[in-house]
């Protein structure tokens, strides 16, 4: 009886430690979010002021500037890409869903998987060969299209998943009003599963907005405004990552301050997508 | 027999190597209710879905055999023109999610390219909803979302999304078994008001159901076509002992 009890304690105390660490591990996750935050905010806030973010930079020893060239490269760079990758990757996912067993769909979602494990930097690489050195130089659009590969695995995996938890009653409800095949997959399947794929396509964006490296050998970058597909252009990760190796403190200052300008951007992104699928949840 | 809108000509239906529906012959007279009848696997469903061609649908599914809509060979036709002459309703309600209640109802005009004027779209919303005998219950509350009715109000929401098209034939796949007691005598009702402009033909497991309202039944067993005659010679003198047996409750 006594051993019995004894062995009881010690299981409750087991227990109680192991459900300790279970939540200590857990909250550690935060920690590495929380210190970012902080020393992004504390560092970067104090350079955050309204010439910062309406001026573009001012050349090599004189302070001051700011980084609209890269504000607005980026939005350049972040919509082109959507709207090079959306389309295409939405038409996959939904191909997928529709044609599980085929030999295109089996390969279209391996090709999707093996690109999402591709480096970012690879991609870069791509672009480079692919349409850099095609057509003869540096330019947004080829760093849009580095950025589309990179959103498109996304996307599909997205949109397949939530097409195929479509029911098949909805898509025969269709048909069976004489609906065409297309119509029924563009009026019914996709507005259906919208805010599942709309969901894809913001983690997609919110990741893309931050990728430098696929920007290094691409887009190149540009100190001054541009809104010129066909020349190079700044972005906000590619002048944080060239301020930040930069030897001069007032760059490195306005990296941080660069860095919290993109920070909050993906924030309100990511909280924008988290609104939308409450908003638009479909109830079957 | 007088006015017939549907004639099956030795007709079978094929899934792979699998024979589904073995040589059936049978015809649907015009304006009444035709009831399919038979235990589950019987080729009951399959049958109708080959009427208005859902059937081929599934990849491996073949037909043999020629169903005529009136004089003309519906394997002859487009699918997309067919279904809008022979409307369906399934097991489960479907109504669009992402659609109110108005454009489910017209959902068959919108999808389809028709345009409508604003008055003629209200008046097919509101025939189609009367002869559904839901325009009560929803009048009101036409612009809220289809999926927030309750399931028998929901099957009446397809019923009356498929009436809209003002079909020829109107397929029914068992299309109470998912609703409660009440819902079910509601849709029972309603198709005994239908059958004045449409031809009604419902798949049904039950019995019952069958003989409440339908005028002819067919009963199918693995395939066959067993037996196809007014409802009350079925249930009262069935000339096929294996039809008597389902009847008397001895399989299915």
């Amino acid at each position: 009886m006594k051993e019995q009890k004894r062995t009881l304690n010690a299981r409750i105390i087991s227990d109680f430690i192991f459900n300790g660490l279970v939540l200590l591990i857990s909250a550690a996750c935060a920690v590495p979010l929380i210190l970012i935050l902080y020393f992004i905010v504390s560092k970067g806030l104090s350079s955050i002021s309204w010439t910062f973010l309406t001026n573009i930079p001012k050349p090599v020893g004189e302070t001051g500037g700011g980084i609209l060239n890269a504000i607005i490269g980026s939005l350049i760079l972040v919509v082109m890409a959507s709207v090079i990758a959306i389309p295409i990757a939405v038409i996959i996912g939904v191909y997928i869903a529709e044609n599980r067993n085929t030999r295109v769909a089996k390969l279209a979602r391996f090709s999707a998987e093996i690109l999402q494990g591709v480096p970012s930097i690879v991609i870069g690489i791509i672009g480079y060969i692919w349409v850099v050195r095609t057509f003869g130089g540096f330019s947004a659009i080829s760093g849009s299209i580095a950025l589309a590969i990179m959103m498109l695995p996304v996307i599909v995996r997205t949109t397949e998943e939530t097409v195929s938890l479509i029911p098949g009653s909805i898509k025969e409800a269709a048909l069976a009003l004489g609906v065409p095949y297309y119509k029924t997959m563009l009026s019914i399947i996709i507005p259906s599963g919208f805010s599942g794929i709309m969901t894809g396509i913001i983690i997609s964006v919110a990741r893309v907005a931050g990728e430098t490296a696929p920007l290094l050998l691409t887009s190149f970058g540009n100190p001054f405004i541009s809104t010129d597909p066909t020349k190079p252009i700044a972005s906000l990760p590619q002048l944080i990552f060239n301020y930040a190796m930069s030897p001069y403190q007032s760059w490195k200052d306005q990296a941080w301050g660069a860095a919290f300008v993109l920070l909050t951007w993906i924030l309100l992104i990511s909280l924008l997508s988290k609104f939308l699928t409450r908003r638009w949840k479909i109830q079957f | 027999m007088e006015d017939t809108i549907l004639k099956v000509v030795n007709f079978s239906a094929f899934f792979g190597t699998n024979q589904i529906l073995k040589s059936i012959n049978m015809e649907f007279p015009k304006k009444k209710v035709i009831a399919m009848m038979g235990p589950s696997g019987c080729g009951k469903t399959t049958f109708i879905r080959c009427i208005n061609r859902m059937h081929e649908l599934n990849h491996d599914a073949t037909t043999d055999g020629s169903i005529f809509l009136h004089e003309e060979d519906i394997y002859d036709m487009l699918p997309i023109f067919l279904r809008r002459r022979i409307g369906m309703v399934f097991q489960r309600p479907n109504p669009f999610p992402t659609m109110s209640i108005f454009e489910n109802v017209i959902a068959g005009y919108s999808l389809n390219g028709i345009k409508l004027k604003k008055a003629e779209k209200e008046q097919v919303v509101e025939d189609s909803l009367t002869k559904a005998a839901l325009w009560n219950e929803v009048k009101d509350s036409l612009h809220r979302r289809g999926t927030f009715l309750s399931g028998g109000q929901q099957q009446r929401l397809c019923i009356a999304r498929a009436i809209a098209m003002k079909p020829e034939i109107l397929l029914l796949d068992e299309p109470t078994s998912a609703l409660d007691p009440i819902s079910t005598h509601n849709i029972e009702e309603l198709l005994l008001d239908l059958k004045n402009d449409y031809t009604i033909i419902i798949v049904t497991h039950n019995m019952q159901q069958a003989s409440r309202v339908s005028d002819r039944t067919a009963f199918f067993y693995l395939g066959d076509l067993v037996e196809y005659d007014e409802t009350q010679s079925i249930f009262t003198k069935p000339k096929e002992i294996r039809t008597q047996n389902y009847i008397t409750g001895r399989f299915g």
